[in-house]
């Protein structure tokens, strides 16, 4: 299936507290921030997620301490 | 700023401030009574056609978010927002002082359209014996069919932002919150939640009134109406002014009095927008269309003048300083980025010799961008970096220890 706009990693800022966990599941995707909060290594918004690394994305959202994680839909 | 002086402008006339009559009675007698339970689809289409867009600064469709309000699941409640956090701008208190049953009316006319049963009126604490009186006053009349609540708005920049409303609203510290969940969605109790700028309703009570081709006399035809301009800084008289869309920033400028020195910028949206140098920029038209290719946006109608003499760098250390100190401390990028831009502005202002600052500005602005629940680190990096472009003489200036302006940051000694 052809997706218009990909899935997205979203993330809650008023939650993140630079845990770090998200950063250490997915070292391909994410890198941390001057701060230590998470950055996509490509662009700084919400990540694209799609394909072979929806599930770790999956991982990283449900093992995120402050439920500071959310993939939403593609559409 | 000084709201004292509201001349009429001859070539569009100022409907909104015309219309404005403090008493129920004067405001009847004078624009003519609310329509008497229009059909709410029908009143949806007439603000539609309209083009009416939001004065809090965003600028989104008004018939288009009430559309939106009205076909979420659940009774919707709506909010007259009168907050204003932003300190350049004084129109949405001089309208709701001077016109509070305008903005009333619009309130009135909204939780109809959408089907609400409830209304907040959300207000500086400078409006709220105004506000309350023309409640009382209405309520003591019978004149409306929705319950109205007056709130005061918390003193702050992000006061104002939409989620924080709803934060308030709901009790909690006025904070924005997450976007995940839109506020038309779910907002105040979790019903979808219509939180509309004051402004935006006092043009809904009028269109109501004399319908879209009446409001589309003014303005552009792809941005009709006319809209509040606080003018204030370097102007011989600063104060709120009514204006067509499409007015250009020489023409807004003379209605103000006209410049009080040689300007050398303008900052146009507030703390939020971007400096449009002068005299380049002077005759560019006051409209989204306009504004978009400079990367520049009307926001909620603020002009301010920068007269030559003062330093641009001191200035915008000083406005990134007060941003940072508005952060709701919420979003760890905003909350640690925001400081950092403004301590290497004050840096750059007071002419530190170190060529790296400037850049530094830049990737702290690229590094808080987009990265927070609302979008005071997005409006603090557009400013930030229009800050860099527009004054980017006067930071090669400040590299070489000096500063070519009259009035500088203290301990710069003056180009020679």
């Amino acid at each position: 299936m052809t997706t218009e706009r990909p899935a997205r990693l979203h993330v809650d800022w008023t939650a993140c507290d630079r845990r770090g966990s998200c950063i250490e599941l997915l070292p391909e995707l994410l890198d941390a921030d001057d701060w230590g909060y998470p950055m996509p290594r490509e662009g700084h918004r919400d990540l694209s997620v799609d394909g072979e690394l929806t599930a770790d994305v999956l991982t990283a959202v449900k093992l995120c301490p402050r439920l500071a994680l959310t993939l939403t839909p593609g559409s | 700023v000084s709201t004292s002086t509201l001349p009429l402008l001859p070539a569009t006339g100022s409907p909104l401030l015309a219309a404005a009559r403090p008493d129920l009675a004067a405001h009847v007698r004078h624009n003519g009574p609310l329509p008497s339970r229009p059909d709410p689809l029908a009143l949806l289409a007439v603000v539609a056609d309209s083009g009416l867009t939001g004065r809090g600064g965003a600028g989104f469709p008004t018939g288009r978010k009430l559309a939106a309000v009205r076909s979420a699941s659940g009774r919707p409640v709506v909010v007259a927002n009168g907050a204003e956090g932003e300190p350049a701008s004084a129109k949405d208190a001089l309208l709701l002082t001077r016109a509070p049953h305008l903005v009333l009316d619009g309130l009135q006319l909204a939780a109809h359209a959408v089907g609400a049963r409830r209304a907040y009126v959300y207000a500086k604490a400078s409006t709220l014996g105004i506000v309350r009186a023309a409640v009382a006053e209405r309520q003591s009349a019978g004149y409306d069919a929705v319950e109205m609540h007056v709130v005061e708005a918390a003193d702050a920049f992000v006061a104002g932002e939409e989620s924080a409303v709803v934060a308030a609203l709901d009790g909690g510290p006025p904070r924005p919150r997450d976007t995940l969940q839109r506020v038309t969605e779910r907002g105040i109790g979790r019903r979808p939640t219509l939180v509309q700028n004051v402004e935006t309703l006092a043009h809904l009570g009028l269109i109501a009134r004399h319908g879209a081709d009446w409001y589309r006399r003014n303005g552009t035809p792809a941005e009709p109406g006319t809209f509040l301009a606080t003018v204030s800084g370097a102007v011989s008289a600063p104060g709120v002014y009514e204006a067509a869309h499409g007015i250009t920033l020489r023409e807004l400028l003379t209605c103000a009095g006209g410049a009080g020195e040689p300007l050398q910028a303008v900052l146009i949206g507030g703390y939020h927008g971007t400096w449009l140098p002068l005299p380049a920029h002077a005759d560019r038209a006051l409209s989204r269309t306009a504004l978009r290719p400079v990367g520049a946006s009307l926001g909620a109608g603020v002009v301010v003048a920068l007269p030559r003499r003062e330093c641009g760098l001191a200035v915008a250390a000083r406005i990134a300083t007060y941003l940072a100190g508005q952060s709701a401390r919420q979003c760890g990028p905003c909350l640690n980025g925001l400081p950092r831009m403004a301590d290497l502005l004050t840096r750059l202002a007071r002419a530190e010799r170190q060529p790296a600052l400037a850049g530094e500005v830049k990737r702290m602005a690229g590094l808080v961008e987009g990265r927070g629940a609302c979008h005071h680190p997005d409006g603090t990096a557009r400013f930030t970096v229009s800050t860099l472009r527009t004054f980017a003489d006067e930071i090669q200036a400040h590299l070489t220890g000096t500063c070519t302006a009259e009035r500088r940051a203290p301990g710069v000694r003056r180009t020679a």
